[in-house]
């Protein structure tokens, strides 16, 4: 059964806010989006380390490398459409070539843009700043992880891009997990094959893997927490224990997660990878649910690419 | 400097060099008469700042900066040696005093108006200075960064504009009009900004010019009116001199002028 989704912005905004009383480097940029991906709350306590850049997003990447030059933690705040595609060349040459400390927070990620549209949803951000040398990215799966993450984040030094859904659920897996950069998170082991989610898709597949123990499949789930650079290692063990790899990701197929695991299972243990994620094609508006339903994420969705890997691995014809 | 210049673009065979001729003085005033930094401490917290937002201004800031002091004469020959320390678009990792590594125009001034921001917020008293070039200011970004500057009402920032009037496919506001920049003073003051206009081959122009604080608490915009390819006859003014090849002969010819000027 599906879990209850939050809006994420509201507890990005407090827990930026506390860490920033404790740690006086963190400023924020804004672009005008505030109120949907950024810090109200730094504005309206700190106002002197909260600056506003208006409708600018090339602008603000650039403003935020010189405060990051001059010893500053600035998290910049967008959607993720604008902060990987609109200040692309800023963001490549004035912070990652650079090497400056700047956090981007790439808000309504995906689809969970939802009745914003098309226009709206990142669903090429991860493979455009996934390209960009240096770059980290960190896409939370829950509530909990977020929490950690943005905390994470601050204290990591060097250029991170934070995908941030606009919703997750309160909790998927452990209580007592902890986030730590670069390292992948174990929602749930299994023996028959492996998922690897990112963000919001890693609850659906949650529901699928449910799914899959009543017709006796053995799941593992693992969230790309960091999806640059990936874990090697967590992902190599997987790949061998399994033998099946199923990438789960509210993106296009193109260049994203699917890509990444592949790129990297390719070269060093050849895996099937059967990628569930945006086919190759534009947003559309709707509700979260529905959009899910439209695009081929569901569950069920994520349960028929189960099948299909599992009789890759069993040795099918591989034009199937 | 204008020979130094001219000699290690020579040796690359290749360059910026009508950009780079244009801003000599400039550069030499702000190094030499106007900023405040360390070159035994290139990362010294307390000092100005200097971004090259037309980062293909390298091969005329390299002689200053070693005069200055921040590096050996000699890295001078080693101008886009594969490998080597100078390359013709700024780099802060491999070039000591530089600030910021540059190259796409339109992006440096906006980390100009960061670092200034950054200033003020540490109650510090340094001073931000953005060289641009003036086709640089087609750029939207440059115009973002304008306003914001204004809005912060960052007095410790110092835009200045390489008014050469050519930008590679052109003049920008004469004959092929590239992109008319014109009123560009009033343009300035329109986005807030204290505007000074000089004569940028003028040391006695630019030394106050590039001293004295703004007296309205406003960012301060000079518009250094050059000429593209100064000091060089057969260069001057001609857009095939933004970038293109050199040869030794041209070469030669050009440090003749350019030196014998300077001994008169």
């Amino acid at each position: 059964m599906m879990l209850t989704m939050v809006a994420t912005q509201p507890v990005y905004s407090e827990v930026l806010l506390d860490l920033a009383k404790r740690d006086s480097r963190i400023v924020t940029v804004d672009a005008d989006l505030m109120r949907s991906v950024g810090s109200g709350a730094m504005a309206l306590e700190l106002p002197e380390r909260s600056f506003q850049m208006g409708v600018a997003e090339q602008n603000m990447i650039g403003f935020s490398a010189g405060l990051a030059s001059c010893g500053k933690v600035p998290f910049a705040h967008t959607f993720g459409v604008f902060s990987s595609r609109r200040a692309c060349d800023q963001l490549t040459i004035s912070v990652a070539f650079n090497q400056l400390n700047v956090k981007v927070v790439g808000g309504q990620a995906g689809l969970t843009a939802a009745l914003n549209g098309a226009t709206h949803q990142s669903l090429e951000d991860v493979a455009i700043v996934r390209a960009i040398p240096g770059m980290t990215i960190v896409e939370p799966c829950d509530i909990l992880e977020l929490r950690q993450a943005i905390a994470a984040v601050a204290e990591f030094v060097g250029p991170v891009y934070l995908r941030m859904p606009k919703v997750l659920p309160m909790l998927l897996g452990s209580e007592g997990y902890q986030f730590k950069m670069g390292s992948i998170r174990l929602l749930r082991d299994g023996r028959d094959l492996t998922f690897v989610t990112s963000g919001v898709m890693a609850a659906y597949t949650m529901d699928a893997v449910e799914k899959l123990d009543a017709e006796g499949v053995s799941a593992r789930v693992l969230n790309a927490s960091t999806l640059k650079p990936l874990d090697r290692d967590a992902l190599l063990n997987a790949a061998r224990d399994t033998g099946a790899v199923v990438t789960v990701e509210n993106h296009n197929i193109c260049g994203g997660l699917g890509g990444a695991v592949t790129e990297l299972l390719s070269g060093t243990l050849p895996t099937p990878v059967v990628r569930v994620g945006i086919q190759d094609t534009f947003g559309a508006t709707g509700e979260l649910s529905y959009l899910v339903e439209r695009f081929g994420l569901t569950p069920d969705d994520i349960v028929a690419a189960a099948r299909r890997a599992l009789s890759l691995k069993a040795g099918a014809p591989r034009a199937a | 400097m204008r020979a130094r210049s001219i000699r290690s673009l020579a040796r690359v065979g290749s360059g910026h060099l009508g950009g780079c001729l244009s801003a000599i003085e400039v550069l030499t005033t702000l190094y030499f008469g106007v900023m405040r930094v360390d070159p035994t401490n290139p990362q010294w917290p307390d000092r100005d700042r200097f971004v090259a937002s037309k980062g293909h201004v390298g091969p005329a800031l390299y002689p200053v900066l070693a005069e200055k002091g921040f590096f050996p004469m000699e890295w001078l020959d080693e101008l886009d040696q594969p490998g080597g320390r100078l390359t013709k678009h700024v780099d802060r990792f491999k070039v000591p005093g530089v600030d910021l590594s540059a190259g796409c125009l339109g992006q440096g001034i906006s980390v100009a108006v960061g670092m200034a921001a950054a200033g003020k917020l540490d109650r510090k008293d340094y001073h931000v200075f953005a060289l641009l070039s003036d086709g640089e200011l087609d750029s939207g970004q440059v115009w973002e960064s304008a306003m914001s500057a204004s809005k912060y009402q960052l007095d410790n920032l110092t835009a200045i504009v390489d008014r050469n009037g050519l930008q590679l496919d052109g003049w920008t506001d004469e004959a092929e009009r590239i992109m008319p920049l014109e009123p560009l003073a009033d343009k300035w003051r329109a986005f807030g900004w204290e505007v000074r206009d000089v004569d940028g081959h003028s040391i006695e122009q630019l030394l106050p010019a590039l001293r004295e604080p703004s007296a309205e608490g406003k960012p301060v915009c000079i518009i250094a009116r050059t000429v593209k390819g100064r000091g060089v006859s057969f260069m001057e003014n001609r857009k095939e001199w933004h970038h293109r090849s050199i040869s030794a002969e041209e070469a030669e010819k050009a440090l003749a002028e350019v030196l014998g000027r300077e001994n008169e």
